[in-house]
């Protein structure tokens, strides 16, 4: 291979990570309001996600969207949606299960209820995979619509010899995913209900003192992150195929860019996933594709290992 | 000895443990333990003769192997804490190992097994040394990344589907039977080993370790325990017994796919077995696969071809309902009725003694005291005037209070004792902040010094780079002239130097008993001589009595001598004590104070950090005094206590008044 094939394959590739590194970073973020801000720890993040891509998916097929909002805008518009369908599956799984391990019902429990949390959204995660095989089927799918498989052309450059594709729906996802994740910082940082889910994931005990409802607060933290995270999944369905057990490997993503990004920062967590897709694209380079996800794995187990506090944001807490 | 001075060692996850009811010199099925896995291997086998259906061969084989695999998962994470996600990694590679093995080097799997534990054990140390950096869940996730990662390995390498290959001549050699009996066998066998190999950790010091390290990891580090060694220990046995299993999981199915054998359900299936069964036990995780596996494979049978995902949502219902329900798992509540209802028929009329209210948070009660420096002595006898309560102490007919002749012959005794330990220069920065700045110090044989200080002086810290726990930035530490600076903690208490917290780090479900032997194992490598020790020890605080008792039902002063006897245990020549006396009575004071002075006579030098300054006075045989992370003065403590800089930056002006009152 020669040079201005090897920098058109890197550029192609770099490319490619940017655009997937945004939607990771939006899952990112819905991660690390739980995770992060929150220090609730859900296993099953992954398959709320997987929920999302086929809300998303029966949203633009089955239900009609695709007939009510076209084919260009249908999948965005479906996507967008799988964040409030999400969200009240959040809150119905916190109401009914999760709030006995988090907030003030895990101040009695071991590690702050961390291992009960672990163990808890395991099972959860199990029963959503598998009931989602049954429900949804093996088979991949996913949600095709023309801007799939169109693309702007930047170049030729270097002469004639380098030119670097965009794909067109993955540049609108990432849009979208950035406009998500801004939208949703200003939420957490400057109005009042984003105070009182910091206060209370601060200090449970001092927030009800405050007259916050901490259990409220949870719930609702939980059903933003699932949400917001679902909406990430929404817009990787449209290029990626998934079966029911998409979220396992996507939970390993979205904790390595969480961790990466530092806990508690919306922005790092962001970042955090930017860099994942990066790493995982750029690998491509030069591992073969079935090694992608290996190679996250790999980058998972390195920052955690080597970097724990992270590389944008303040000390995680290992224990 | 040590079977009937310790209980079983008792633990769950989720839910704090309730009251557990341990009798001394009697601990239910530890005696009789290995009568019952005969029996249930007897059941079983016979079970297993005479069933035909070649389908439920099958589920009796697969059973005893998910139960290997729960044993496997438990002897690391239920014994340890550590929880594992990834015990399909060491699954994997042992079935893999024993196919390929079979398949290009036409190696016996009756080889290929032992040898697929072996692969298993190494995985096990491969990925136990980086990833023991980590705790709790940032633990779980790591381990998770493993065998997805070998996964897609795998894919890659050409390996989606391999096939056990026939040996139509030999079959035998190459463990392949016509009759499916003899896999029922095999897995029996297996699984008893895996059972017997589980009783022997659990009863030995091993087990101990582990469940001191899931208790408390500090503690256990500096009473001594290598936790990082016994971790590694633990995850190498139970990577061998899951590599083994794995092995033989690939001959019985003859057909190996990297989902099948690294995917999360294998991990998760394990896990669950674990916990639905009871972790911390032998029974625990046999209970598990033989409900669970049984109910799963069937439904999957009835159900499977219109519910495909059924097992994964039966595993991850009875999860669930376990966290929810029954957070220690069905062995420990069966074992609960079991002897609740025992003790209700015996003891129907006789009243049990009322628990001494659990007293720990007298300890947190007492906080922020010392702050301010008009508050010399906030601890003891709070609403006593400080000149008060020096006054009542000086006329104690006390030992601790030598005659001022007395005294002076001590300290000309001492100056020419030789240096227990010695400080030079040491130095800790946490950011900016100066914790600990260029401390240098003697301490000699036989002395009793009193570190005093302001809050935020660095006395903490001092000692954290006394006992390793933190690395200095500069300066030495010598114990006996030998330089210990940056030994880890369990090495530095293997050499001599003990101590207790500020906060009691009691190992809260094990017994008085068991805490204090934990302390003993640095010094001996035989459990009946640590019992000794441990019994020693706590005869000289004067805990003999409540040996049996749980440590989490203990009272606040019971805490504190249960872990100046755990230090004891194990034979420190210089003891550690970072304010032992926080949150007693007054009484309970003098009765440590007395305590502590006569440790030099056993040949035990003490460096004590106190608030209490009545009681310091007449403890220690010299003060240091720290202020911002220096030395601000040292000396008699009289002549401390006249120091005016000491006074300015310490006791403060009430204290000099009462002072001169006294005098």
């Amino acid at each position: 291979m020669d040079t201005p094939q090897l920098i058109e394959n890197f550029l192609q590739s770099l490319t490619a990570g940017v655009l997937t590194g945004t939607i990771y970073g939006l899952l990112c973020v819905g991660l690390t309001l739980i995770f992060g801000v929150m220090r609730v720890i859900n296993f099953a993040q992954g398959d709320f996600m997987m929920l999302g891509m086929y809300f998303a998916f029966y949203c633009f097929g089955a239900i009609g969207g695709q007939i009510v909002f076209g084919d260009v805008i249908g999948p965005f518009v479906a996507a967008l949606l799988a964040g409030p369908a999400v969200f009240l599956a959040g809150l119905v799984a916190h109401r009914a299960l999760i709030a006995r391990v988090t907030g003030t019902g895990a101040a009695a429990l071991e590690a702050e209820g961390h291992y009960a949390q672990l163990i808890l959204t395991l099972g959860l995660s199990l029963v959503l995979q598998n009931a989602g095989l049954f429900a949804f089927g093996s088979a991949p799918v996913s949600i095709s619509t023309p801007l799939s498989y169109s693309a702007w052309e930047i170049g030729p450059l270097y002469g004639d010899r380098i030119s670097v594709f965009v794909n067109q729906g993955q540049t609108i996802s990432a849009l979208l995913a950035i406009g998500v994740a801004v939208a949703f910082a200003l939420l957490l940082g400057r109005t009042r209900l984003g105070r009182s889910l910091r206060a209370a994931a601060d200090n449970p005990r001092a927030a009800i003192y405050m007259g916050i409802d901490v259990e409220r607060a949870y719930r609702l933290a939980f059903g933003f992150g699932v949400g917001i995270t679902a909406i990430g999944g929404g817009l990787l369905a449209s290029s990626y195929p998934f079966q029911p057990y998409v979220g396992l490997e996507y939970v390993i993503v979205m904790y390595a860019g969480v961790v990466l990004g530092g806990l508690g920062s919306v922005r790092g967590a962001f970042f955090g996933g930017l860099t994942i897709g990066l790493v995982q694209q750029l690998s491509a380079l030069i591992l073969p594709t079935q090694l992608q996800n290996t190679a996250i794995f790999v980058a998972f187990l390195a920052i955690i290992l080597l970097r724990p506090q992270g590389l944008f944001g303040m000390a995680a807490r290992r224990a | 000895m040590s079977d009937t001075f310790f209980g079983s060692g008792r633990t769950s996850f989720g839910i704090p443990d309730r009251k557990r009811g341990v009798t001394p010199f009697s601990v239910p099925f530890s005696r009789s333990h290995r009568w019952w896995i005969l029996a249930f291997v007897i059941v079983y086998g016979v079970i297993a003769l005479f069933v035909t259906n070649s389908y439920q061969q099958l589920i009796m084989t697969v059973v005893p192997v998910w139960a290997v695999m729960g044993l496997s998962w438990n002897l690391l994470s239920g014994y340890s804490g550590l929880i594992s996600f990834g015990h399909a990694s060491f699954f994997g590679i042992g079935a893999y190992f024993v196919v390929l093995a079979l398949i290009e080097l036409d190696l016996t799997p009756w080889i290929g097994i032992p040898i697929a534990g072996l692969l298993g054990a190494l995985a096990g140390l491969v990925i136990g040394i980086p990833t023991f950096r980590l705790r709790g869940h940032y633990f779980a996730l790591a381990m998770l990344a493993y065998p997805l990662a070998l996964l897609y390995v795998f894919e890659w390498l050409g390996y989606q589907e391999v096939a056990v290959p026939m040996k139509r001549d030999a079959p035998a050699a190459y463990m392949q039977f016509a009759d499916q009996r003899v896999y029922v066998f095999l897995a029996l066998a297996l699984l008893s080993a895996a059972m017997i190999v589980t009783r022997l950790v659990e009863r030995s010091r091993f087990g101990r370790s582990l469940l001191a390290i899931k208790q408390d990891e500090t503690a256990a580090e500096a009473s001594g325990i290598d936790t990082l060694r016994w971790k590694l220990k633990a995850i190498t046995l139970s990577g061998a017994m899951a590599g083994v299993v794995g092995g033989f999981y690939a001959i019985v199915l003859l057909i190996v796919t990297p989902p099948a054998v690294f995917g999360m359900l294998v991990s998760a299936q394990a896990l669950v077995v674990a916990m639905f069964g009871g972790v911390g036990t032998v029974w625990g995780p046999v209970i598990g696969a033989a409900t669970l596996v049984p109910l799963a494979d069937m439904l999957h049978a009835e159900l499977g071809h219109i519910v495909p995902g059924i097992q994964g949502v039966i595993y991850g219902l009875a999860i669930i309902a376990v966290v929810r329900l029954a957070p220690e798992g069905v062995f420990w509540r069966i074992r609960d009725l079991i002897t609740d209802a025992a003790a209700r028929r015996r003891s129907a009329s006789s009243a049990t003694p009322a628990s001494t209210p659990h007293d720990a948070s007298a300890s947190v009660a007492r906080s922020a005291g010392a702050g301010s420096p008009d508050t010399g002595a906030p601890t003891a006898g709070a609403e006593e005037p400080v000149s008060a309560a020096r006054a009542d102490s000086m006329t104690e007919d006390s030992p601790a209070r030598p005659a001022e002749n007395d005294r002076r012959r001590r300290a000309e005794r001492l100056s020419n004792a030789p240096v227990v330990l010695e400080v030079r220069g040491l130095t800790k920065a946490f950011g900016g902040l100066h914790a600990v700045k260029d401390v240098n110090l003697d301490v000699r044989e036989g002395e009793i010094l009193g570190i005093i200080g302001p809050n935020g002086a660095g006395k903490t810290t001092l000692f954290n780079l006394l006992n390793g726990f933190t690395a200095p930035d500069a300066g030495r530490v010598r114990l006996y002239g030998e330089d210990v600076t940056g030994v880890r903690p369990n090495r530095i208490c293997r050499r001599g130097i003990g101590r207790t917290f500020q906060v009691v780090k009691p190992f809260a479900r094990m017994t008085v008993a068991e805490n204090v032997v934990i302390g003993a194992y640095v010094r001996t490598a035989r459990d009946d001589e640590a019992a000794a020790l441990a019994h020693r020890a706590l005869e000289t605080v004067g805990l003999a009595a409540a040996a049996h008792r749980i440590a989490g039902q203990l009272t606040n002063r019971e805490l504190r001598l249960m872990e100046l006897a755990r230090a004891l245990a194990s034979q420190p020549k210089l003891l550690l004590l970072d304010e032992i006396l926080a949150g007693l009575a007054h009484d309970e004071v003098r009765e440590l104070i007395d305590l502590i002075a006569r440790l030099p006579d056993l040949g035990i030098t003490v460096v004590i950090i106190e608030h209490t300054m009545h009681a310091m006075v007449r403890l220690v045989d010299r003060f240091v005094v720290l202020d911002h992370g220096a030395v601000l003065a040292s000396g008699d403590p009289d002549a401390v206590t006249r120091d005016p800089a000491v006074i300015e930056a310490y006791l403060g002006r009430k204290w000099l008044e009462g002072y001169a009152r006294d005098r």
